[in-house]
């Protein structure tokens, strides 16, 4: 019998679906000012990855202050623990009906492979986006912070790095929310912070 | 697009207050004169008063200048009664000597000592290039530069529009009805010297075009950026000059002191990086930038910090002149000499005129090719200007440079500048191993324009340069670039930022920065995408398996 947990609590959920709204127009805008197509142009695209981007680092200052006051950061301890068994369910279990190695609950939300994942999330991608971003965005103000050493083109081109590395975590990442007790429950869960759980 | 981001706007107010620390309070320059036109009017309106002349002084009421004058010196000589130290201060400008020393190089330039890709060089040549020299009489190197009669006050404070310098006269005006121009039937009038005298005023953009429209042989030939358009220019060829709006004067922005008119072609300045001029302020700073009025902070604090931020790079120029001859006339973009002199089966001069009038082909001269609406190219310029001199040894004669903008990306001092290039071919003499300084114009016969005969001329004017014309001579390629600075276009069609920021843009020849937009990182790119596909295609056929198996169970 299915039975249902708590498990995102209101602030969880709205950062998550504000972060992913900034980040997929970040990232529409960003490639767009790299070159990659033409969409809102070229003058457009720049205020609004600036716009999005100045409100990207708005929501993670609430998120970091959020996780450190509830203590919800622990959630990103990486583990090793059935990582093997997790493995092992994504290649052959989850086409058989096979039951989920990780049983979720309001205290650990994540399973092992998970964990791993957000955590280079927050421990490389974003930082890099965000140090590169920031420096890219005072460009200008370089010499007078005593950095004008720095190459715009390498703060380029790890900011890119790093946007690339953000799109394929998405893709992987959309992908999985339907691998959960049913192809719909983690993305259900989101949305009411209810997820369904064996 | 609106929606999406005046939501962001709205609702993340907090983040961009931050933003607005780039916010500094700024007018435009044309806002200012705006608000004083206004208030001019507004009283001249109260008052009904009567339109005064803008001098204090109606030259007209002067009796020393009722004369019947017979030469442009007598005209002077009555300037002079008054104006004691004109002429002392006209000798000391380039407009009278026609040399340069420049500081930095310690070239000695000026227009008699460079040596062009137009009509190449002043030497001689000066009874029709001192057309445009503010003297009378130099006609050889006799000339007397010390007698003050010989400046000529009226080519420049002419308002009667009558007064012209007639090439070939060695910098007369016609004193007798002439021909004009030259087998037209059409003739001139004797210049009523009198009637200019007595109309005197200040310069305009009519009497320093007079020259300055004109230079490399006809009207939009050389700069690109002046032609006589802009004797009556409407806002969209030019924001300063526009009659019907602010209808500045030359002298507006090249503002003088002691007829030393600021401003220099041969020692530009390329940069500065600091606030508008104020009255009283110390130092040298070029008062004819367009810094000195707009600072390089120009932009309003509502339009994107990127616009300000782009000054350290880019001259003003480069946005705001999108193009130069942008008014009705073409201008020359290449002289080719090498053809010059093929006359027809009778010996006579050909001449071969394109649909717009201009010559594309003159046995004088030879092939031209000219272009309306030009897109500049591009170059790092830190304000130094090295010329290719006489008796300066060309290494590599494939492409000479006339001149040669110094600067590049590291430069502080340099930005990125709009030039039009002007491409020519012209004579080098390949045993005294320098450019050819030949003689064009004369009655004699060793001129090219009466002769077409290369060795004579060459032969006549490297003597006149005090060098013995080795006999063999080639035609090499050279290039003159001139920087674009006038004609400014109105805000509106200032340049956008794709057109730079692209591929194949119009920086594409600057390749020493990183520009965004550009196609930076081929390379990561092909690799990022790469992966970010092979997990598409993974995850698409996971799900596939996934979806067919719960099919099957
Ligand atoms: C998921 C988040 C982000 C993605 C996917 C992303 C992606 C990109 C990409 C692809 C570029 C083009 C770079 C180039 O070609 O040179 C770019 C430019 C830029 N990014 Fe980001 N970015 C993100 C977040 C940020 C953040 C957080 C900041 C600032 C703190 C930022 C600031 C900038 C700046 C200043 C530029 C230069 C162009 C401009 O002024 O808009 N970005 N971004």
């Amino acid at each position: 019998m299915a039975e249902r947990i708590y498990i995102f609590k209101r602030f969880e959920r709205f950062w998550h679906w504000s972060q992913a709204a900034l980040i997929m127009f970040l990232m529409l805008t960003g490639f767009e000012v790299h070159g990659t197509y033409n969409f809102f142009g070229y003058e457009a695209a720049v205020d609004f990855h600036t716009t999005a981007a100045w409100t990207l680092v708005g929501l993670w200052v609430f998120a970091v202050f959020w996780h450190l006051t509830t203590g919800e950061w622990k959630q990103y301890i990486p583990t090793m623990e059935k990582v093997d068994a997790m493995l092992k369910f994504y290649l052959t279990g989850i086409f058989t009906d096979a039951p989920h190695p990780f049983k979720q609950t309001t205290v650990s939300k994540h399973n092992p492979l998970q964990r791993l994942a957000y955590l280079f999330v927050l421990v490389i991608i974003n930082p890099l986006i965000w140090t590169t971003g920031w420096f890219y965005l005072f460009y200008s103000s370089w010499n007078d912070w005593g950095v004008g050493w720095l190459s715009l083109e390498w703060v380029a081109f790890f900011h890119v790095a790093a946007a690339f590395m953000m799109l394929i975590f998405l893709i992987a990442h959309v992908y999985l929310a339907t691998a959960g007790h049913t192809a719909t429950s983690h993305i259900k869960a989101m949305l009411t912070g209810w997820e369904d759980v064996d | 697009m609106q929606i999406i981001r005046s939501m962001i706007i709205l609702g993340l107010g907090l983040a961009l207050s931050m933003l607005s620390t780039h916010a500094f309070a700024s007018t435009t320059p044309a806002d200012a004169a705006k608000a004083t036109e206004k208030v001019v009017e507004a009283k001249s309106d109260g008052m009904k008063a009567k339109k005064v002349k803008d001098s204090t002084a109606d030259h007209s009421k002067f009796k020393e200048l009722q004369k019947d004058f017979k030469t442009g010196p007598e005209v002077t000589r009555a300037c002079l009664e008054c104006h004691t130290e004109a002429a002392k201060q006209v000798h000391s400008t380039k407009h009278w000597t026609w040399e340069y020393l420049n500081p930095v190089t310690k070239q000695k330039l000026g227009k008699k000592n460079v040596i062009n890709n137009f009509c190449t060089s002043v030497e001689s040549n000066q009874t029709f290039c001192s057309a445009c020299h503010v003297g009378y009489g130099w006609k050889d190197d006799n000339f007397n530069f010390a007698a003050e009669e010989n400046v000529d006050c009226v080519v420049c404070h002419d308002t009667t529009g009558k007064y012209k310098k007639i090439p070939g006269l060695s910098g007369h005006p016609n004193y007798k009805s002439m021909e004009w121009p030259p087998h037209s039937g059409k003739f001139r009038p004797a210049t009523d010297l009198k009637e200019v005298a007595l109309n005197v005023g200040k310069t305009s953009r009519k009497t320093c075009g007079s020259c300055h429209f004109y230079g490399g042989g006809g009207n939009a030939v050389k700069h690109g950026d002046l032609d006589s358009s802009l004797d009556n220019p409407k806002r969209y060829l030019d924001v300063h000059m526009d009659a019907d709006g602010l209808n500045f004067t030359c002298g507006k922005c090249h503002l003088s002191d002691s007829h030393e008119v600021s401003g220099s072609r041969y020692a530009p300045t390329a940069s500065d990086s600091e606030g508008a001029l104020i009255r009283g302020s110390k130092g040298d700073r070029n008062p004819s930038t367009c810094q000195a009025c707009h600072s390089d902070t120009p932009h309003k604090e509502t339009s994107s910090p990127k616009l300000n931020e782009h000054t350290d790079k880019l001259a003003c120029q480069t946005c705001h002149i999108p193009a130069f001859a942008r008014g009705p006339l073409e201008t020359k973009m290449t002289w080719d000499w090498s053809t010059a002199g093929k006359l027809d089966e009778n010996g006579k001069r050909i001449r071969i005129k394109g649909s717009t009038g201009r010559d594309l082909y003159d046995s004088k001269k030879g092939n031209f090719t000219y272009e309306r609406y030009v897109i500049p190219e591009y170059v790092w310029f830190n304000g130094t200007v090295k010329f290719t001199l006489f008796g300066e040894k060309v290494e590599d004669r494939s492409l000479v440079k006339i001149n040669d903008f110094q600067g590049d990306a590291k430069d502080p001092d340099a930005r990125i500048w709009p030039v039009k290039v002007f491409r020519g071919k012209q004579p080098y003499d390949l045993g005294n191993e320098t450019l050819g300084v030949f003689h064009t114009a004369g009655k004699d016969d060793s001129a090219f324009w009466g002769n077409y005969d290369w060795d004579k001329s060459m032969a006549f004017g490297m003597k006149a340069m005090g060098v013995e014309y080795s006999g063999k001579m080639e035609f090499v390629n050279t290039e003159m670039s001139w920087p674009i600075t006038h004609m400014v276009a109105p805000k509106e069609d200032a340049l956008e930022c794709h057109q730079c920021h692209k591929e194949d843009g119009r920086l594409a020849a600057i390749k020493d920065i990183y520009m965004p937009g550009r196609n930076n990182t081929p390379i990561l790119d092909k690799l990022g995408f790469l992966v970010a596909l092979l997990t598409l295609i993974g995850v698409l056929v996971h799900g596939g398996i996934r979806i067919i198996m719960s099919k099957r169970g």
